[in-house]
């Protein structure tokens, strides 16, 4: 089982139009369109295909709470990925194109919508090229516009750019500023489901959610639900990067363990490096230790192992990374994401890379570390979205995991690893150019 | 650097190359003759509402000046319906639009985690040294702007660089002097 592939079981690319129907592309929408709308919702809820974004909601339920008949209602593609160590969706988009495209027409017809908006974050400017291609070749076949195939279905998709920022990656936040605005979350209820884009009925899915729609038509619902665990089903493609000597996208049935991928797949660490640490679900997501690399890759043992799914990226950290200067670089990061809206994200975030950076420069006085974590616990759970927890999660459990190695930077008054952590030069030593 | 650190970069760096999926080759920038009011027009068009245009009417003017200026703004103030205001409002939100101007190489460097760990540091320092300026800071000529940037998703074939949008990766600092030759070449070409 160790090798069932199904979004990406090929060599190359599938960018041409005639490669993927030679594969049997867009036969399952002919099929879908000959069907009752309700017929693609229900395949894919007995998939069991939960949301491959990070949230891991299941796909069928959440197409289900859209109220039927109320027009017009709306499929939002979220091709945000940007998640720190995330880089599935694109690759994905890359190689095939026209699996996410059947994907949205065969979804917007389960749900009845009246437009598809893919919603793909600024800086992928090849991936926008490649999806703006695949459209025109799926627009020519007659695959999208008026009247698709004959079915009297018209199906509108509007490939949609962001301009940076990671927020939009959140599905209320997405709609903002699909809307035209700052991408602020709001708050929920409403679901997008009930009052989503423009206040209508909305369906926020992933890319790579949506992808596998197509071939969880051609197999099943039931066969598809054969592959994985009893609860978290199928395939993932998982992104893995940091210290392996193959960093890359791998997709595995999601009964495969933390071993197999950094192992197996990535080759482990580089010659004469040890893992220190395991990012398991995207930066966003508490750290594992090493002797937790027997854990299994689904939903349920990750949170079992104190962590979560997330995104499915995986980065690997070898015996050469101060962790005092990777929290401080997560912390940087999400400060400087934070929209700004909730004041225990926006304070809390400046709040921790203030105090990170004094730890790792050795300015932080005995007693921080607890300040620290009590930071991140004033951010847990008290913000409209999950920007702060993204913050709060990860760092906390740093400083929990490896708490003797914050330590000793406060009691030697500076970084221990300066001259061996990779990191160091974006914090330490800028030489003067000039 | 130090070479030990090298070592097992070069190594990752080697496994990174295998796995990348092909590219297809860059399309060229849309070089529309009309003026980006009519431009505008059709963007609003593909929307229910118009203003789901003002980001994709901000981006085609930032395309057309290189930068937002005040004169940008109006611009796509007075093609979107929408307020000089509003639309800076919303400009100044998202990282990818420039408020100020920049140079004609505008380069960013992505420093999150998975980069960082496999020699961003390196390469950031590398363009510092080639360019003689700092992160954030534009050469006395004009010609390149040095960023460093969150995540782009390219974790595992880091580190990522991006030349105006352009990605290379993986892109380890032993590549900085050559690219940056190349791009002077290119200028003075007149390319």
């Amino acid at each position: 089982m160790s090798d069932v592939r199904i979004l990406l079981d090929f060599e190359g690319h599938r960018r041409d139009i005639a490669e993927y129907e030679r594969h049997g592309g867009y036969q399952q929408l002919r099929k879908a369109l000959a069907g009752e709308p309700g017929d693609v919702v229900a395949a894919v809820d007995s998939s069991g295909l939960r949301g491959r974004g990070g949230a891991g909601f299941p796909t069928g339920r959440k197409a289900s709470f859209l109220p039927k008949d109320r027009k017009p209602a709306y499929l939002c593609v979220n091709a945000d990925e940007s998640e720190p160590g995330t880089f599935k969706d694109r690759e994905i988009m890359l190689r095939n194109p026209h699996a996410l495209i059947e994907g949205i027409l065969a979804m917007s017809y389960g749900i009845g919508a009246t437009s598809a908006f893919i919603y793909i974050r600024g800086e992928y400017r090849t991936e926008f090229e490649v999806l703006r291609s695949a459209l025109e070749q799926a627009r020519e076949q007659g695959y999208v516009g008026r009247n698709v195939l004959g079915s009297g279905y018209d199906a509108t998709v509007v490939l949609h750019r962001g301009a940076g920022a990671y927020i939009c990656g959140e599905e209320t936040a997405l709609l903002s500023s699909l809307e035209g605005e700052r991408g602020q979350p709001r708050s929920k209820p409403p679901f997008p489901a009930v009052a989503g884009l423009y206040a209508a009925p909305t369906l926020v899915n992933n890319v790579e959610t949506l992808a596998s729609v197509p071939y969880i038509l051609a197999m099943g619902g039931e066969a598809y639900a054969q592959i994985g665990t009893e609860r978290s089903k199928g395939t993932r493609v998982f992104s893995l990067s940091g210290n392996v000597k193959r960093p890359g996208n791998y997709e595995l049935p999601l009964t495969a363990t933390l071993r197999d991928l950094i192992e197996g797949h990535g080759g482990g660490a580089p010659d004469g490096r040890t893992i220190k640490a395991i990012v398991p679900g995207g930066s966003s997501t508490p750290i594992l230790t090493p002797d937790q690399i027997d854990t299994h890759l689904d939903y349920e043992s990750i949170a079992e192992a104190g962590s979560m799914a997330g995104s499915g990226a995986i980065v690997v950290i070898d015996d050469r990374t101060c962790m005092v200067q990777l929290a401080l670089r997560v912390a940087e990061f999400y400060r400087h994401e934070s929209c700004g809206k909730c004041t225990p994200c926006r304070e809390g975030t400046r709040w921790g890379v203030e105090i990170i950076r004094r730890i790792e420069m050795g300015e932080a006085r005995q007693g921080e570390l607890d300040l620290l974590l009590n930071v991140c616990d004033r951010i847990l759970g008290k913000c409209l979205c999950p920007l702060g927890d993204a913050m709060a999660m990860p760092v906390a459990s740093y400083v929990t995991k490896y708490r003797e190695e914050f330590q000793r930077h406060i009691d030697e008054g500076g970084c221990p690893f300066v001259e061996k952590s990779p990191i160091t030069g974006l914090y330490h030593d800028l030489e003067l150019v000039r | 650097m130090n070479g030990e650190y090298a070592e097992a970069n070069a190594e990752t760096l080697a496994g990174a190359r295998e796995t990348r999926p092909e590219l297809p080759a860059p399309l060229p920038v849309d070089d529309d003759p009309r003026p980006l009011y009519d431009r505008i027009q059709d963007v609003i068009a593909l929307y229910p509402e118009r203003k789901s245009a003002v980001i994709p009417a901000l981006r085609l003017a930032q395309e057309q000046y290189g930068w937002l200026s005040e004169q940008a703004f109006d611009e796509v103030a007075e093609a979107t319906g929408f307020t000089p205001a509003y639309c800076k409002s919303v400009a100044s939100f998202y990282d990818m639009f420039r408020l100020h101007p920049v140079g004609r190489y505008e380069i960013c460097v992505c420093t999150n985690i998975s980069c960082a760990l496999v020699g961003a540091a390196d390469t950031v320092r590398a363009f510092e040294r080639e360019l003689g300026i700092h992160r954030g800071e534009t050469t006395d000529d004009g010609l390149f702007t040095l960023k460093t940037v969150e995540c782009y998703g390219g974790c595992g074939w880091g580190p990522v660089v991006s030349v105006n949008e352009r990605y290379h990766e993986p892109f380890p600092a032993e590549q900085v002097p050559e690219l940056v030759a190349s791009l002077r070449a290119d200028a003075e070409a007149g390319a």
